[in-house]
């Protein structure tokens, strides 16, 4: 059995790759798969901040590749998912230290493992890490916001996937993408001071897989280490929640897209 | 905010305006996606010549890759400055 590969990605830096990662590997995990997040970020690791398990890195990404740690001794094991694992990336500051042959390699070594799904956190930017991220995926979430540098990154992003991964080189058949919209504010979209979720899809030429909703809960998630998947009361983690049961297949309507309306107690006495 | 401000027509929506840049320049980094490196320079070339006979913009100049059945086509198209004359050849 082999593994699925899921990259998170978008060109652009800061729009929500690892955020996007945690939580879509949580939800997987929840959904009943065995699941495993890598942080592509080398000599920038923070995947393992946001999975909450920071203080148990001791074997990294580049260790395995190098051999200098087995797969089975750098995977975080998560607390509060039994079928969910992380890898870290490594914080050293050689740029090369991820080859194509060591990816693959780590890789195939996870399908041996049975896992499920591995999904792989991009480093922003069109460079070596980012490609080695996107390189073997059979899936690609591309995360983009709603403004002009994230969307026109997000196309050359999209151009990149159908032609400089394993599956455009070896024709076997295209990579799923999946355009995940973030950082979505449904009252400025209304006052038209930002790209509406049409807008986004109409450049793109693709729909979105979801809306993630600009939510101050996404800080306080990251405050405290845990994927704001799991705050099953905040907007942001319910959208992801969607999210995830559409990449598996499910048919959900978007919600939070629309400026809220104000119940009559809101209306009557403000706030 | 005076009743003047009223009076005044709404100015586009940035969104929109955004909308639309990104419309363009998508279509155009799109046509132009694995063509080859010396593309945007020799752009800039042409432009050069152009400017000798025609007062053109850089933005009039398009460049679209056509790719058909086994062969590339270059395709330039400059949009001249409606109403005006070409300007005779500079010496
Ligand atoms: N839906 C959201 N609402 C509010 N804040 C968000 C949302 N999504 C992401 N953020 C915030 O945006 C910032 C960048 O997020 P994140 O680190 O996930 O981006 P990234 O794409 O991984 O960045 P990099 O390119 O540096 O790896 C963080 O501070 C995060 O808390
Ligand atoms: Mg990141």
């Amino acid at each position: 059995m082999t593994a699925e590969i899921i990259v998170v990605t978008s060109g652009k830096g800061g729009v929500g790759k690892t955020t996007t990662s945690a939580s879509l590997a949580t939800g997987l995990a929840i959904a009943g798969k065995k699941v495993a997040v890598i942080d592509f970020d080398v000599g920038l690791r923070n995947l393992d901040l946001i999975m909450g398990c920071e203080r148990r890195v001791v074997y990294d990404f580049v260790n395995v590749v190098h051999g200098e740690a087995t797969l089975k001794q750098a995977l975080i094991k998560d607390k509060r998912h039994e079928n969910l694992y992380v890898l870290a990336a490594s914080q050293t500051r050689d740029k090369d230290a991820l080859t194509q042959e060591g990816v693959e390699k780590v890789l195939d070594g996870m399908s041996e493992d049975g896992f499920d799904y591995v999904v792989c956190d991009s480093p922003a930017g069109i460079e070596k890490g980012a490609h080695l991220a996107m390189y073997f995926a059979d899936h690609a979430v591309v995360v983009v916001n709603p403004e002009v540098s994230s969307v026109r990154d997000s196309d050359r992003i999209l151009g990149l996937l159908a032609s400089k991964t394993r599956r455009a080189e070896r024709g076997d058949g295209a990579i799923k993408q999946h355009l995940l919209l973030t950082r979505y504010n449904p009252a400025r979209v209304a006052n038209g001071d930002m790209l509406s979720v049409k807008d986004v899809e109409e450049i793109l030429g693709i729909d979105v897989v979801g809306v993630i909703p600009e939510s101050e809960q996404v800080l306080a998630a990251s405050n405290s280490g845990v994927p704001v998947i799991l705050d099953a009361e905040s907007p942001a983690g319910q959208a992801y929640s969607d999210t995830v049961a559409r990449i598996l297949g499910e048919e959900r309507p978007l919600r939070f897209t629309d400026v809220a309306k104000k119940g009559f107690f809101q209306r009557v006495f403000g706030g | 905010m005076g009743i003047l401000d009223f009076l005044k027509r709404k100015p586009e929506p940035t969104a929109t305006v955004a909308k639309e840049r990104l419309r363009i320049i998508v279509a155009q980094e799109r046509s132009t996606r694995g063509a080859p490196d010396y593309l945007p320079m020799m752009r800039n070339e042409l432009l050069e010549v152009i400017k000798k006979y025609v007062h053109v913009d850089i933005e009039a100049i398009n460049i679209n890759v056509e790719r058909d059945s086994g062969h590339e086509v270059l395709e330039l198209s400059v949009a001249l400055p409606d109403g005006k004359p070409a300007a005779t050849p500079a010496t």
